[in-house]
């Protein structure tokens, strides 16, 4: 059935087509209509869930992990601050190995307050060991929740949906919500090889010395490059159901391109956009997005871009004192090749500044007349 | 409600995803970090309790007839025992191991 909602909402369809038995948020701008909306399925029995209300984000990620460990579908949703209150939950979550599924809506951190998006809030996540995919549409947002439990569950790690504030969480899309029964093809019920039960109990997480957390870490590593393999199988079959799908990574024109722009979350459409355009000029510019971020793409971000000439690379973040973020990834994932395009990192769209086509064909008209890389080039700065 | 079990597993890959009965509190014992351990003076304790109330562990146990035993696998040493004890019977003593 085709609807028209706003990508919040596209998170609640997600999760609601993924039969979530627990749902455990605190309301936060720009994400509270993700969890409005479960709340009201929850309470009309549109959907056969427990919602339950907490006291802050900490405790909606410590109540998921919670149900989780006890067999239960768990989905929590958050932004920013929220996000960051969590964090030592999210460790907690991915020690625990319970695959919670999290959407987050990017927004950009405070200090001076604002609402609108930035990736800085997910990304300093990176280094929990919580899956990450960023989303471009309303259509891949509720997909990749129904993605993300499917590969989650088999990896055992929770995985967040990240989607920008206002761009998509406030815009209306239409999206195709599939027949129930479909999803149920696609996604088993929830089944962990050890749960929380009275009748077969067990110790978890407890005390563990160096003589076996050594192991459990190398036992998440492990389980994250499983998932680049469960990513694709887990779209491959979504396709065969649905006839749409997502790679770990997405090339538009990267083929013949010389120069090829990486980018993800919603400055894609846009630089999708400005590609077609600069194309019809004759220049041959191709776009990389970088759909999953955690596990990074390592093999699919070498094969597209070892042929290109010059790449650059879109941050909507910015790690202090370094540089973007996937600039700093994409260039250690190229690092050991022989043969290495050079890249420009470019940083635009903080705090939700609008990246416009123009953003874009100034981006690639710099590359093209740089003969150096630069590494950390901001973008409509105000002088 | 059964026993907690203990799973057992060679290396990295015969063990379990996750933490989960890498043992439970029964066989992990903390009082090895203990560098001072608490005695009890039995001729001058008047089993009250206070101690067994105060034991932050618990480690400390109480027989049928009221009077403290303490658990030397779980005592960490802290002394609080000492510091509450009315008729001053617990001191602490040097751990030798």
């Amino acid at each position: 059935m085709m609807k028209v909602i706003m990508g919040n909402h596209a998170l609640s369809y997600g999760a609601k087509l993924s039969r979530v038995q627990v749902i455990a948020a605190y309301p936060i701008t720009p994400q509270t209509q993700v969890v409005e909306l479960l709340s009201e399925m929850c309470a009309n029995g549109e959907l056969d869930a427990k919602f339950v209300k907490v006291e802050s984000e900490h405790s909606a990620m410590a109540a998921s992990i919670g149900a989780s460990a006890a067999g239960a579908r768990a989905f929590t949703a958050t932004s920013a601050q929220g996000l960051a209150l969590m964090h030592e939950m999210i460790h907690w979550a991915v020690g625990a190995r319970t695959p919670i599924v999290l959407g987050n809506i990017n927004r950009a951190m405070g200090p001076p307050w604002s609402i609108w998006t930035e990736q800085n809030d997910s990304l300093s996540e990176r280094d929990t060991g919580i899956m990450q995919v960023y989303c471009e549409s309303n259509q891949e947002v509720q997909d990749t929740v129904i993605q993300s439990f499917k590969v989650a569950e088999k990896v055992l790690l929770p995985c967040m949906v990240v989607l920008d504030a206002f761009y998509l969480s406030h815009t209306y899309e239409p999206v195709d919500i599939p027949e129930q029964s479909l999803v149920d093809e696609y996604l088993p019920p929830f089944d962990p090889p050890y749960k929380l039960d009275p009748d077969d109990p067990h110790t978890f997480g407890s005390l563990t010395d160096a003589k076996w957390y050594y192991e459990l870490r190398y036992k998440i590593e492990v389980a994250m490059n499983k998932a680049r393999y469960e990513w694709k199988k887990a779209n491959e079959e979504f396709e065969n159901i649905f006839d749409r799908g997502y790679g770990l990574v997405e090339d538009y024109k990267c083929e013949d391109a010389d120069l090829i722009l990486i980018t993800s979350g919603t400055i894609t459409g846009t630089a999708r956009i400005t590609v077609d355009i600069l194309r019809e000029k004759g220049k041959k510019v191709g776009l990389l997005k970088i759909r999953v971020f955690r596990p990074f793409p390592i093999d699919e971000v070498r094969d597209i871009l070892g042929s290109a000439k010059k790449v650059a690379c879109i941050d909507r973040n910015i790690s202090f004192g370094h540089s973007g973020i996937f600039f700093a990834e994409v260039k250690s994932a190229l690092y050991n090749l022989s043969n290495r395009p050079p890249i420009w990192g470019y940083i635009a769209g903080l705090g939700g500044r609008d990246v416009t086509p123009e953003s874009i064909i100034e981006i690639v008209k710099r590359t093209e007349e740089s003969d150096k890389p630069e590494e950390l080039i901001w973008i409509g700065l105000k002088r | 409600m059964s026993e907690a079990k203990k799973i057992d597993w060679k290396g990295v890959d015969d063990m379990p995803e996750m933490a989960v009965s890498l043992s439970t509190m029964r066989v992990n014992k903390t009082a090895s970090w203990r560098n001072l351990k608490p005695i009890i003076d039995y001729d001058k304790c008047k089993p009250c309790g206070i101690c067994w109330k105060f034991c932050p562990e618990p480690a400390i146990l109480l027989k049928e007839d009221g009077s403290p035993v303490i658990d030397y696998d779980y005592c960490k040493g802290c002394g609080i025992c000492v510091e509450e004890c009315p008729r001053k019977a617990i001191t602490m003593h040097r751990e030798e191991r």
